[in-house]
């Protein structure tokens, strides 16, 4: 794993004003946090090598605080599921990454947001150029009603990035192979979309959504409206590509949780609670929330 | 008592029905223990009780109303001495108009025969005589068919099913109601049709370029010879119809957008039903806007062109009648537009599309059956509008591709055949019907087209 997340350290925390943590043992015993304190996260939230540097990030839907003083890391080329109840705030988050809430009017969003040192929600910030290098994939399949080729060929084109047919054909090509689809689609290019199964759609969608090379790719519960062989399919995928992107996952299976991800966040009403190495936060999970929700003690 | 005292009475009576059997059937189920025991809640016996007593009553009571006259009138003609009998169905009608007028008092009686008078007073007793059975028997219909539901209120008894199923009944009976109406008119309207194509050959009617239906009206009149090309008529409506969805369609459209896709909400919380206002202003409002303020403008613009222009135009009918149906479009398209599914938007502003590029490369395509389907309804719309046409363009069935030149409409010819004095079965008059089918089927073609495209559009995401 190329990653390199920093072992949790006090003084990074007071660097970015917050509170100081709890320096916590991990241990086999049950763990002592129960309550929730906003703006405290146990675990290992940040990183050397951020490619998503979030800090005190809060969103409001009208006087709704969605999202609750969220500080986290996402490092470069690493795989990390949001997973948590429902209503907890991950999609949100989430989309708070490629600035898709911008089209809702009542939200707003506090805190920094940076890719790459540069900040998200700068003005002067072009959101087209943002969403080519964070690309997103989404819970239900939402493939254009259009044949299987201008679905894909449908972000290079406005992107400007084929000068000739035959590049576009390349790229089309290309990315239906990362996505697993070229020998299922090659010969139907031109037939709809829409008539795909599910699995198949969603993976079109994958493969739409690297047809404009991004850098991250965001997805949305990208298995929930599918049966376990596409799910399966998926997260085969998920792993294939995670040589190449980052990816930022949020899941409600936290089978694929454990599976497809390096790390995990955990999100409780607004709050990031906990976030480690997956392995960690499934098998001793600092916080108490963290683990009653992993045991299925609720959610 | 008259019909129309007799169906209040039937109401009030159903709503003592609905009140004692709702009484009755809580006293049924207090000594079980609530209403719960009962198979259906109290509501429901007293809607069957009222059921029972207000429609066995009305049904009588339409009856009554639909025979009454034409029995009464059998017994009265009956009656007549053999010598007044009436020989022809002529002398019968006026027989009988004499009968019923001297019975309302319109007539001297000593104007008549004495069998005439005799009939007279028959009729004014049977007349009565009908009118007290009548009341008696629909009071005493609807008494017992409310003690009959009355008596059946109890536990085990399910009135929910049977009201639900009268219900389902009466439902079916108001759609079929809609139906035989438009089966009626369609049947009318063929039978004067095929009529005028007996006096007029159907290839001139469909393939001539003339119309000047002025037939004669005595058989020593010279010069109105006829002609009865619809040609210029459906040319006429068609350059006006143009004309309307080219100004209709673009505007509608795009103001649709803006107001599904950028329009904040507060601004489309008025403006769409501003907009749909236009929808309200009554046509003769928009005629004399365009005769009076369209039309000559129009005039006054061509000629310092230096065209030649009639103060009446296709062109300024077409505008107005371009204005009225925008909110056809715009209204029609908006919702279509908003019934994308919002992860197809998503979806492409994900990729990094900018909103324009969403809207005209997701959202128009997916909406566009939709859309076809409200710019077929405005065309419908456009087609069988009269009076901007009758105000605006004039009444002259020019065969022209000019559209500052005045022109007519099928409908409009239709209003000027049938208004003013006329013979009811001249080839004249026979062509409205004629031209009212042509017209039907047009715009029958359009909405079957309109709901092919709509239905398209209802699979695509499903």
């Amino acid at each position: 794993m190329s990653t390199t997340i920093s072992t949790m350290s006090p003084t990074a925390i007071k660097e970015t004003g917050m509170p100081e943590a709890k320096t916590t043992k991990v241990t086999n015993e049950r763990p002592a946090e129960t309550v929730i304190e906003e703006g405290r996260t146990v675990g290992i939230p940040f990183s050397d090598d951020p490619k998503f540097k979030l800090r005190d990030v809060e969103v409001f839907y009208g006087e709704t605080r969605a999202i609750r003083n969220i500080s986290l890391d996402i490092a470069r080329n690493e795989v990390i599921a949001f997973i948590g109840p429902s209503g907890c705030g991950k999609s949100t988050f989430l989309r708070c990454l490629n600035r898709m809430n911008d089209s809702i009017d009542t939200c707003r969003i506090k805190g920094s947001l940076q890719l790459d040192g540069q900040d998200i929600y700068d003005p002067k910030r072009d959101v087209v150029e943002l969403r080519a290098r964070v690309g997103m994939v989404f819970q239900k399949p939402n493939p254009f009603p259009k044949s299987i080729y201008d679905n894909v060929a449908y972000g290079p084109r406005i992107h400007g990035l084929a000068n000739r047919k035959s590049d576009l054909d390349d790229i089309v090509e290309n990315s239906l192979r990362k996505a697993g689809l070229w020998n299922e689609a090659k010969d139907r290019l031109d037939a709809m979309a829409t008539g795909m199964s599910g699995g198949q759609q969603q993976r079109l969608c994958i493969a739409r959504a690297i047809a404009v090379s991004p850098e991250v790719v965001l997805m949305d519960e990208p298995c929930s409206a599918l049966d376990p062989i596409a799910t399966a399919r998926i997260e085969e995928l998920i792993a294939e590509l995670s040589e190449s992107y980052t990816i930022v996952i949020v899941t409600h299976s936290m089978q694929q949780a454990a599976r497809v991800s390096n790390r995990t966040a955990y999100f409780h009403l607004g709050n990031l609670v906990e976030v480690n190495d997956t392995s960690k936060v499934f098998t001793m999970p600092e916080h108490e929330l963290t683990e009653s929700y992993i045991t299925g003690r609720f959610g | 008592m008259q019909t129309a005292d007799l169906l209040p009475l039937v109401l009030v009576l159903a709503a003592v029905a609905y009140g004692f059997a709702y009484m009755r059937s809580r006293a049924v189920a207090a000594p079980l223990g609530g209403i719960r025991n009962l198979k259906a809640l109290p509501v429901y016996y007293a809607a069957r009780a009222a059921l029972w007593c207000a429609i066995p009553a009305l049904i009588i009571l339409g009856a009554w109303a639909a025979f009454e006259g034409k029995v009464i009138q059998d017994m009265v003609m009956a009656s007549l001495p053999p010598e007044l009998a009436p020989q022809s169905e002529g002398r019968a009608s006026l027989t009988l108009s004499q009968i019923s007028n001297l019975a309302a008092g319109k007539l001297d009686p000593a104007m008549v025969p004495d069998g005439i008078s005799g009939a007279a007073a028959l009729l004014q007793e049977l007349r009565e005589q009908s009118s007290h059975f009548k009341t008696l028997l629909v009071v005493l219909i609807a008494v017992l068919g409310g003690t009959f539901a009355w008596t059946r209120v109890a536990p085990h008894i399910n009135a929910r099913k049977s009201v639900e199923r009268t219900l389902q009944r009466l439902f079916f009976v108001c759609a079929a109601v809609a139906i035989l109406t438009t089966i009626g008119i369609v049947f009318s309207v063929i039978f004067e049709t095929v009529r005028f194509f007996g006096k007029v050959p159907m290839s001139e009617f469909l393939f001539g370029t003339s119309w000047s239906p002025q037939t004669a009206l005595r058989a020593d009149q010279i010069g109105s010879e006829g002609a009865f090309g619809i040609i210029p008529l459906f040319t006429g409506t068609l350059m006006i119809s143009a004309i309307a969805l080219l100004i209709a369609v673009p505007v509608g459209l795009l103001s649709a957008v803006y107001l599904s896709e950028y329009a904040s909400r507060p601004v489309r919380a008025v403006v769409k039903p501003l907009l749909e206002m236009l929808a309200g202003v009554p046509t003769v409002v928009y005629g004399f806007f365009a005769a009076l303020t369209v039309a000559p403008f129009i005039r006054d613009l061509a000629l310092m062109l230096g065209l030649e222009a009639s103060s009446q135009s296709a062109l300024a009918a077409g505008l107005v009648m371009g204005i009225m149906i925008i909110p056809f479009v715009s209204s029609l398209s908006d919702d279509v537009i908003n019934a994308v599914p919002r992860t197809l938007r998503d979806g492409s502003l994900a990729l990094g599309a900018t909103q324009s590029e969403t809207m005209k490369n997701v959202i128009f395509p997916a909406a566009l059956p939709g859309i076809m389907g409200g710019i077929l309804l405005a065309a419908s719309r456009a087609i069988g509008e009269t009076m901007i046409v009758v105000m605006a363009a004039g009444l002259a069935a020019n065969l022209t591709a000019n559209p500052l030149d005045s022109v007519t409409t099928v409908t409009v010819q239709i209003v000027t055949l049938l208004t003013g004095d006329q013979e009811f079965d001249s080839a004249k008059t026979l062509a409205a019907f004629a031209l009212g089918m042509m017209l039907f089927i047009v715009t029958l073609l359009l909405n079957v087209i309109a709901l092919k495209v709509v239905r398209k559009y209802r699979e695509q995401y499903d």
